[in-house]
Order: structure tokens, then sequence, then C-alpha cells
């Protein structure tokens, strides 16, 4: 009788153990770097916010991708690089294969653990921001600086510029004020605007801001004096608003003030009141809750009462949407892994780097998930981490974002030179072989 | 010239909202010898919590929200807050570290800044918020068409509160009851002490009228950038004032403020571009740092002697 019990208790207990292993295959954990709190938090909330709405819309509306549940755990950083680290060290072995793609939102976050993810065999995702030499998939395998990155975005900045005025030789002669942050990341501007005003015949006047921004006055009366035909507003945080503000004081055109995409959100414009009529930022992703995608989050998730924000007139503004684009692009990556690697089955990091490296967000897929010119349209290589370097154009009407422009274009030769020419001096100065794409599957 | 002039005036101007600012050390610093770090999350605490008011009372009393009372209520209450915090403060923070050596109570407001951030981040919320006092941050047409002289109408009218608040605290010290025993204080806790002057009522107090100026700077701040956490950074705006000015002077805190604000504009329009640019963040604390060799205590600040 003694015998048939541990017998049967046995039984029982590997039965346990075979359906926990089970259903832990099944789920794909993504650690998240978030900053709800902090200087930086209003960005953050919006953007980790849409990103988790995202994810809880598969599991919700699909079941997973192919069935595997995406699970995740946030880990506060306060956009604080130390912090970043610990949480990178936190989450990477979480979930039953360890954190499938790290993305810090942070260019310094980025930068202290870009040879950690090499070693741990982890991807990193880094759109928008990070490091631009990055987007050459030959030296920087475990990085991906998706969609756009600084150059493209101040190169599309020149294009559209080119477009208002009628032509690229248009441009000859004109004076462009780049009113940057006094950082790594606004000098990130430097070299390409340099290299495109050479090209293209116009004077860059470089004007920085000190940190954080928040008093302009003589930065504004050095712009009146030098009266620019286009500001290129390169700023982060109040900074912004306190530009567009000291844009109007100075009585400056807002609609020649261009921002860029860390200068285009509402958190820049609200705060600047009746000043910001008018202001132009870039975005790789657009401002709107019509999207089919933001419309089945609405659906899918709040009408489930699952929804992130607490805050629900955010959904659909451009951090909040920029956070959806996150989200579509760690599971477009997971759904790709797992069509070499098995459907249904959850992945390793190395496995995910796969997915990503073979990444195509073409406009029939881009409609599929109801995400048609909320983005564009995506394609990475070995050789080309970075994509199509589109951005579109939005214009502040007072009151919300509207879409000016269809995407507009990079320089691409000239950006795509300047990547691997300095993706070259990295990989020389750290002794790293470049792959040889050609032999890569 | 009369580019110069309009950069040494709108410098001049900056100055009077970095005095503001500076107004809320100088207050506590008087009264108690303690170097509040938390000042610029006060800031922040206060004037997210007015435009916090500003939200949600429309909805509570049914009324319009750009209604004059809504504005006023959610002004007094947010004052309010600032009373409590000032006493909660008193109570938990500074009363179990009376006697204790300054840098105790200065490592104390280190924490306290963060609790106050937090505690105004999870009240309200991170998202940034406009705020409209109502006031445009446009050039007076009158000096722009005759000089082409660009002055903001919103300057002038921080300018005109800071001296407002100036006159109003100096009242404060010198006529009232609860001003005597502030200088008492401020001269010597103990000795105050032993003539009955009630040193806890006196912290609450001046931890009040700081939140008090803190509120109104905060204000001024928000309704200029909007209403974020950058608010926090205006101390750093401050300090190099309160160095030149002295730490227990309120003229100190405007004239220190004036002559931060217009060096450091003067410098960066004419010195920056031969440096790169971007030099207000720390030419202030350069000049402060030459003006303390010369002259320790600020323009202002009271000699302190020791007797050896």
């Amino acid at each position: 009788m003694k015998f048939k019990q541990t017998v049967l208790l046995g039984a029982a207990m590997a039965g346990l153990l075979a359906s926990s292993a089970a259903s832990a295959a099944e789920e794909q954990f993504i650690g998240l770097p978030s900053y709800r709190v902090g200087p930086y938090a209003a960005g953050g909330v919006g953007i980790f916010g849409g990103w988790i709405d995202y994810m809880q819309l598969i599991n919700e509306r699909d079941g997973g991708v192919n069935g595997v549940k995406l699970t995740w755990e946030e880990c506060e950083t306060e956009y604080n690089n130390a912090r970043g680290v610990e949480c990178y060290e936190r989450l990477k072995k979480k979930g039953s294969t360890g954190n499938t793609v790290f993305q810090p939102v942070s260019t310094g976050i980025t930068y202290s653990v870009l040879e950690k993810v090499a070693q741990d065999k982890i991807p990193m995702v880094t759109i928008g921001y990070g490091r631009t030499d990055a987007a050459d998939g030959r030296v920087f395998p475990w990085v991906f600086p998706m969609i756009t990155t600084y150059w493209s975005q101040a190169s599309a900045i020149v294009n559209y510029m080119g477009q208002k005025e009628g032509g690229m030789d248009k441009l000859k002669g004109k004076k462009i004020g780049l009113l940057y942050h006094d950082s790594a990341y606004g000098k990130e501007s430097h070299a390409i605007m340099d290299k495109l005003a050479a090209k293209h015949g116009f004077e860059v006047i470089k004007i920085a801001v000190a940190h954080p921004g928040n008093e302009q006055q003589s930065q504004w009366l050095q712009i009146r004096q030098a009266k620019p035909d286009y500001v290129v507003l390169w700023g982060w945080g109040v900074m912004n608003p306190t530009a567009i503000k000291a844009a109007a004081k100075t009585g400056y055109p807002r609609e020649k003030l261009i921002g860029v995409w860390w200068s285009g959100a509402e958190e820049d414009t609200i705060p600047a009141g009746t000043a910001a009529k008018g202001f132009v930022a870039a975005g790789f992703n657009v401002a709107g809750a019509s999207y089919p995608v933001v419309a089945d989050i609405k659906k899918h998730v709040y009408g489930k009462d699952k929804g992130n924000m607490e805050d629900k007139s955010r959904i659909g503004s451009v951090y909040y949407n920029r956070g959806v684009v996150h989200g579509i692009i760690t599971v477009e990556g997971i759904r790709k892994a797992q069509e070499k690697f098995g459907k249904g089955k959850s992945l390793t990091g190395e496995q995910m780097r796969w997915g990503l490296e073979n990444l195509n967000l073409d406009d029939a897929r881009l409609k599929a998930l109801g995400a048609t010119g909320f983005m564009p349209p995506l394609k990475i290589t070995c050789a080309d981490h970075e994509g199509p370097g589109k951005v579109k154009f939005q214009q502040w009407d007072g009151t919300q974002w509207k879409v000016i422009t269809d995407w507009v274009d990079s320089d691409r030769p000239l950006v795509r030179g300047m990547i691997e020419e300095s993706a070259a001096a990295y990989a020389k100065e750290k002794g790293i072989k470049p792959r040889d794409c050609s032999k890569e599957s | 010239m009369q580019f110069f002039i309009e950069v040494l005036v709108g410098g001049l101007l900056s100055g009077v909202m970095y005095a503001l600012v500076a107004l809320g050390f100088v207050l506590i610093y008087k009264a108690s010898g303690v170097f509040n770090f938390a000042q610029g999350a006060m800031v922040f605490f206060a004037a997210l919590t007015f435009v916090g008011f500003q939200e949600v009372l429309p909805g509570w009393l049914g009324m319009a929200a750009d209604s004059s009372i809504v504005f006023w209520l959610a002004f007094l209450l947010a004052f309010l807050a600032m009373i409590v915090l000032g006493v909660a403060t008193e109570r938990i923070v500074l009363r179990p570290l009376v006697n204790q050596p300054h840098i105790t109570l200065f490592m104390a407001t280190i924490g306290l800044t963060y609790v106050i951030e937090g505690i105004a981040q999870m009240t309200w919320g991170a998202t940034v918020r406009g705020l409209d006092l109502g006031i445009v941050d446009e050039p007076i047409a009158w000096l722009m068409d005759n000089y082409e002289i660009g002055i903001s109408k919103f300057d002038l009218f921080a300018a005109g509160v800071a001296a407002s608040l100036v006159a109003l605290l100096a009242l404060l010290f010198q006529y009232t009851k609860v001003g005597r025993a502030l200088r008492a204080v401020a001269d010597d806790h103990q000795a105050a002490l032993s003539i009955g002057i009630p040193l806890q009522t006196i912290w609450r107090v001046v931890w009040a009228v700081a939140g008090f100026v803190a509120l109104v700077a905060g204000m001024i701040w928000g309704a200029r950038n909007g209403v974020q956490f950058a608010l926090t950074f205006t101390a750093l705006k401050a300090l190099p004032v309160l160095i030149l000015g002295g730490f227990t002077s309120v003229p100190g805190a405007i004239v220190g403020g004036l002559i931060i604000g217009a060096s450091e504009k003067l410098a960066e329009v004419y010195v920056g571009p031969f440096v790169g640019g971007g030099i207000e963040g720390w030419f202030p604390y350069m000049l402060a740092l030459a003006f303390l060799l010369v002259r320790p205590e600020g323009l202002f600040g009271e000699k302190h002697i020791d007797r050896v």
C-alpha cells in the first residue's frame, strides 16, 4: 500500500514538473528597463505604457505569438546609466530562456552595455537613439539602431527644407541654425550637418544650450541677430518648450523651427502653449489614436481593463505610439525567429538576434498589423541594422499634431558612407573583424 | 550698442527669476542655518500641486477651468499644501535633529529632496503641464518698434513680483514680532530659546514662508517652461546667486541674481562663440568661485568671526 502511494505521488510530481516545464516553454520573457519616475518620467510613462499595451494586445487578442505568451518585468532606471546596467544584469537571466532582447531607451545606457550584450548574446534594439554607426551590422552584430538614426534624421530634415524651398539647389547660400543640447547627444548632429552644408552650400550656425536648457535668452538673441532661414531644434526635455517659447518671444516663425524626434512630442508643445502653434518636428512614428493598431489596443486591452496607462488621454500621443512601435518590433522579431527555430517555442537571445536581422515589415505586413503610415516599412539585413532611415514631419496645430508629409528619405549614400567609415574605425580600434555577410544565412 | 543693451536688460530680468528661487534658500538659511537642498524640489512640488488642483477643481466644483475662483482656490490649496509640508518637515525631519551639526541637517534636506520629488510625481503624475498666468511672453511693442529692443512683458511681470516679494519679506523681517523672532533665531538658537522664543514655531513659520516663495517661483518658472520635473533644476541657477549675494541677505539674493543673470548672458553672447558656446551652465559658478576668494560671505552676507 505504502509503495503504491509512493509511486502515485512520484507520478503526480513528475506530471506537475512536466506541465510546469511545458508552460514555461510557452513563455517569452522581455525585460523592460523603464523610467517612470525622475526627470524623464513624462516620456517614459508614455513609451513603456504603449509598449506594454501592445504586448498585452498580442496576449489578449492572439493568445501570444503562435501560442507563446509574452511575459515582462519592469526595472526602474530613472534614466540613470548605473541603474540601467544594474537592470540589464538583473533582467538578463529572467524567464525560461533569459531576456529575449534589451531595449534601454537611453543612449547612455546603450553605450554602457554595448560590449556586454555581445558577450551575453542578447540583442539590443535602439530605436531612434544610441550609437549611430552600430547600424553597420558587420561590426555590431548584436546592436540594432532600427528605423532611423540621428544622422539619417538630420539628413531627412535638410531634405524637408529642400522640399519647402522648391529643390535642394535652393538651399545654396541659406543659413541653418542648429540649436543643440550641449551634450554628446546634441553634438551627434555636428558631423552630418557639416557634411550636408558642404554638399548643398548652406551655412550651419551651431548654437549650444547648456543642460537643462531652461534659460535660452542669449541663444535666441544670437539667432535673431544671425537671421537663419531655418532653425533645427536638437533638444531634450525642458529645453524644447523653452526654445519654442523663446522663438515666439523673438518673433521667429515657428514653421521654420524644425524639431528632432526628441523635440516633437506633446510634452514639448503643450507647456509652450499658443507659442507652439505651427512648430514642425520629425518623427519615425506619428501621433494619433485612429490607427487600427491603437484602436485594437483600446478594444482588446482597455476594453478588458488591462491597460497600462493611468491617463488614458495619452493613448495615441507621440511617446505612447513610439512605445507601440517598440512593441511591434519586439513581437515581429520573435515571430520571425519562430519561423526558423520553431513556431510555438520560446527563443534564446541568439535566436532572437537572427529574427531581428531578418525582419521585413513591408507594406503588406504593416497593413496586417494595422500600422500603415504609423511607422515606415522596415527591412533589416546582416549589413544594415538601421533600415529605411525615413521620417515624417508633423506640425502642431495648437491642440494636436498633424502629419504634413509622407515619409521623407535621408541622403542614404552619404549617411551610409559615414556609418561605414565610423564603424570601420571602431572595428580597427577594438580589433574586431567585420562579418562577411555573404556567408550569413 | 542696442544689441548689448538688449542682452544686458534680458540678463538682468533673467537674474530676477533666479533670485526668486534664491529667496527661498535665504529664508531657511537665515532662520536655521540650514542650507535647504530641497528648495528646488519644493518649487516643483508647489507648482505641480497648483496645476494639479487647477485640473481637478473644475470637476469638483462644476466650474469652468479658466474661472478666477478656480485659480485662486488652487493657489490657496497649494499654499496650504506647502504649509503642511513645512510643518511636517519641522516635525519629522528637523525637530529630531535640533542642535546637531549643520552638515547633518544639510544631509537630511538631501533626503527630503527625493521624498518631495517622489510624493509630487506619485500624487499628480509625471505628465508635463502647461501653466497660463494670462501674461503673454512677448516683447513690448513700443520698445520693439522704436528702438528694436525686445523686452518681454512676462519678464517685467516676474521682476515686479520679485520686487513685491522682497518688499513684503523685508517688512516681515523688520517690522513684525515674528520677523524679530526670526532674526533672533538666525543669530543664535540657544540664546533665542533662553529668552522664550519658540524655536519650533519659528521654524514652521519660516518653512511655510519659504513654501510660499517656492509656490510663486514655481508658478512663474512653470508658466515660462511648463510644469515639469525640470523645475527642480532651477535650484542650480540659484546657487551662484546665493554665493554672490550672501546666504543670509534677502536684498543680496536680488542683487546677486541681477549680477549673475547679466554676466552669464553677456558671457554667453560675447565670449561663448570663442569657446564653443554653452558656457551659461558653468560661467556663473566660475564667477561665484572667483568672488568667494575675495569675499567669502558674499556681497551682503554677515561676516562670521570666530574667537579663538
